[in-house]
C-alpha cells in the first residue's frame, strides 16, 4: 500500500518542479532576447543583478510588470510625474517619454543627457511602504489588543509580537545600554522590527530587495550615527579627543583613529547588513541559474533541493541580521552614554 | 556599479518614511506596548510577591497553631496531673479519716465495753452478795445441827468471796 503511494508523491513532486522550471524558463529566457528576436546567450549575471538592484518598474514576469510612479525633479524642467510604463512601448522596448529617457535604471533629460534628481516610487520604496504600513498595522493592532486586555494574558498576534519586543528590550537594549535604556528603546524597537520585517519580505519571491539595498542600510546606519553622537556624554568625548590611560605623547596619534572610529562604526553598521542580505539572494538567484546554464530538469530538481535549505538558511540570516544591526546600534549608544568606569 | 552606489531617491524615501514610521510607532505601538508590559510584569512581581507572603503567613500560622497545640497539650496534661494528684491526696485523706473514724469508734466501743464491763461487775458482785446471803441463809437453815461442818463451809466461801 505504500509503495504506490511514494511512486505517486515522486511522480507529482517531479512533475511539479517541472512546470515551476518551464514556468520561469520563458521569464528568463525572454530577458534576455536581443530587439531583433536573434537569441541571446543566457546571462546569469545580468538576471542576478536585476532581481538585486531597484528597479523603476516591478518586473514580476514579462507578462506581469507593476508600472511604478515616477518623480523627477530638473531645474530645467521643474517637477514632473509619470507612470515608468511611458518608458516602454508595447513590445517592452525602452522608449523616451516627455523630454526623459531611462538608462541602466537612472533618468536622463534627453536634450542635454544630465541625470535629474529622481525621487520616483521605485520597487524598493514602494517595497519600503509595504514594510512601513505592514509595521504599522501589525504594531498598532498588539498595542490595541494591549490595550483592551489590560491585566489579562495576550491573545493572538500580541502573544507572536510581544516576546520579540521584550527579547530586544531584556537582551539586547538592557544590557547594553544600562539603566537610561528607555530612551533609546523606541528607535531599537523600529530598528530591529524594520529590518526583521525587511529582511523577511525580501524573501518573498517577487518582492525587492530592501534591507539588501545599500542605501536603506546607509540612512538606518546614519540614523544610529546621528543618536550616537547627540547622546554621547562627556565620557565619551573626552575618551575620543584625550583618551585617559594612554601615554601623554601617544595621545595625539590615537586622537585620529578614534575620529576614524566614529566614522568606520555606521561604516561597518551599513555594509554588513547590504552584504548579508544580498550576497544570501545572490547565492539563491545563483543556485537557480545553474538550471537555466545547464538547461536539465534533473540540475532543476536539485537545484530546488538546494535552494530550499538556502532559503531556510536566509530565513536564519534575517532574525540575525536584525538582531545585529540592532545589538551594535545599542552596543554604541551604550558605549557613549556609558558613566565613567576608570 | 549600480549595487554599491546607493540611489539618492530611496535614500530621501528612506529616511523620510523610516523616521515616520518612528515617531508614528513611538506613539500608537511602542508606548501603550511598552507600558502594558511593564504594567504586566509589575503584576505579575506583586502576585508572586503576595503570594510569597501568604506562604509565610500560612507558615507563620501553621507554626502558631502547633504552638497553641502544643500548650493545650501541656495544660491538659497539667491539669490532668492534677486532677491524678488530687484524687490520691482526697483516697489518702479519705482513707486516714476513715481510718481515724474507725479507730475512734474502736476505742469508743472499748470504753463502752469497759464500763459495761465494770457495771456489770458490779452487779455480778451485788448479785453474788445477794446469792452467798441467800446461800448462807439457806445453810444456816439446814445445817444449824452440824456446827463445826457449816462453819467450814462458810469459811471457805468467806475466803472464796475475798478473792473476787
Amino acid at each position: 500500500m505504500k509503495k504506490p503511494f511514494l511512486i505517486q508523491k515522486t511522480a507529482f513532486l517531479t512533475l511539479f518542479f517541472v512546470a515551476f522550471a518551464s514556468f520561469l524558463s520563458p521569464s528568463f529566457a525572454s530577458g534576455s532576447e536581443t530587439e531583433g528576436g536573434e537569441p541571446k546567450k543566457f546571462d546569469p549575471n545580468e538576471v542576478i543583478l536585476h532581481h538585486v538592484i531597484d528597479d523603476h518598474q516591478w518586473h514580476f514576469t514579462d507578462h506581469l510588470v507593476l508600472p511604478l510612479p515616477i518623480i523627477v525633479y530638473s531645474s530645467e524642467k521643474g517637477l514632473d510625474m509619470f507612470l515608468s510604463s511611458r518608458f516602454f512601448d508595447e513590445h517592452h522596448n525602452p522608449v523616451e517619454y516627455n523630454g526623459y529617457k531611462l538608462e541602466h535604471n537612472h533618468i536622463y533629460l534627453t536634450e542635454s543627457g544630465t541625470a535629474v534628481f529622481d525621487l520616483s516610487i521605485t520597487k524598493n520604496v514602494a517595497m519600503l511602504l509595504i514594510n512601513a504600513t505592514l509595521l504599522f498595522l501589525i504594531l498598532t493592532a498588539v498595542a490595541r489588543s494591549a490595550k483592551n486586555r489590560t491585566g489579562k494574558a495576550p491573545k493572538g498576534i500580541q502573544s507572536f509580537i510581544e516576546p520579540i519586543i521584550v527579547f530586544v528590550r531584556d537582551e539586547i537594549v538592557k544590557p547594553n545600554i544600562g539603566h537610561h535604556y528607555e530612551k533609546f528603546l523606541p528607535y531599537l524597537l523600529t530598528l530591529f522590527f524594520f529590518i526583521l520585517f525587511g529582511n523577511l519580505l525580501g524573501l518573498l519571491p517577487g518582492s525587492g530587495n530592501l534591507t539588501g539595498n545599500i542605501a536603506v542600510t546607509l540612512v538606518l546606519a546614519v540614523l544610529t550615527f546621528i543618536i550616537t553622537n547627540f547622546s554621547g556624554n562627556k565620557n565619551y568625548w573626552s575618551h575620543i579627543f584625550w583618551t585617559p590611560g594612554v601615554p601623554l605623547p601617544l595621545r595625539p596619534i590615537i586622537l585620529p583613529v578614534e575620529i576614524i572610529g566614529i566614522f568606520t562604526k555606521p561604516f561597518s553598521l551599513t555594509i554588513r547588513l547590504f552584504v548579508a542580505i544580498t550576497a544570501g539572494h545572490i547565492v539563491l538567484l545563483s543556485l537557480i541559474c545553474l538550471t537555466f546554464i545547464f538547461q536539465s530538469y534533473v540540475v532543476g530538481v536539485g537545484v530546488s533541493i538546494a535552494v530550499m535549505f538556502i532559503n531556510l538558511i536566509e530565513l536564519l540570516v534575517a532574525g540575525i541580521q536584525a538582531y545585529v544591526f540592532t545589538l551594535f546600534t545599542a552596543l554604541y549608544i551604550g558605549m557613549a552614554t556609558a558613566d565613567d568606569h576608570h | 556599479m549600480d549595487l554599491l552606489s546607493p540611489g539618492t531617491g530611496l535614500i530621501v524615501w528612506q529616511f523620510i518614511i523610516f523616521v515616520g514610521l518612528f515617531f508614528l510607532l513611538k506613539a500608537f505601538a511602542w508606548k501603550p506596548i511598552l507600558a502594558s508590559l511593564k504594567e504586566r510584569e509589575e503584576s505579575i512581581q506583586n502576585a508572586l510577591d503576595s503570594a510569597e507572603k501568604a506562604k509565610a503567613e500560612m507558615a507563620s500560622l501553621k507554626s502558631d497553631n502547633e504552638k497553641l497545640l502544643k500548650e493545650a497539650r501541656e495544660e491538659r496534661d497539667r491539669i490532668l496531673q492534677h486532677a491524678r494528684e488530687a484524687a490520691a491526696r482526697l483516697h489518702d485523706e479519705a482513707q486516714t479519716s476513715a481510718k481515724k473514724n474507725a479507730d475512734r469508734i474502736i476505742e469508743d466501743a472499748k470504753a463502752i465495753i469497759h464500763t459495761e464491763k465494770q457495771a456489770a461487775l458490779r452487779d455480778v458482785k451485788a448479785q453474788v452478795a445477794l446469792f452467798s446471803l441467800e446461800i448462807s441463809e439457806k445453810l444456816i437453815k439446814k445445817n444449824l445441827s452440824d456446827d463445826k461442818q457449816q462453819k467450814d463451809l462458810i469459811d471457805t466461801y468467806i475466803k472464796d468471796l475475798k478473792l473476787n
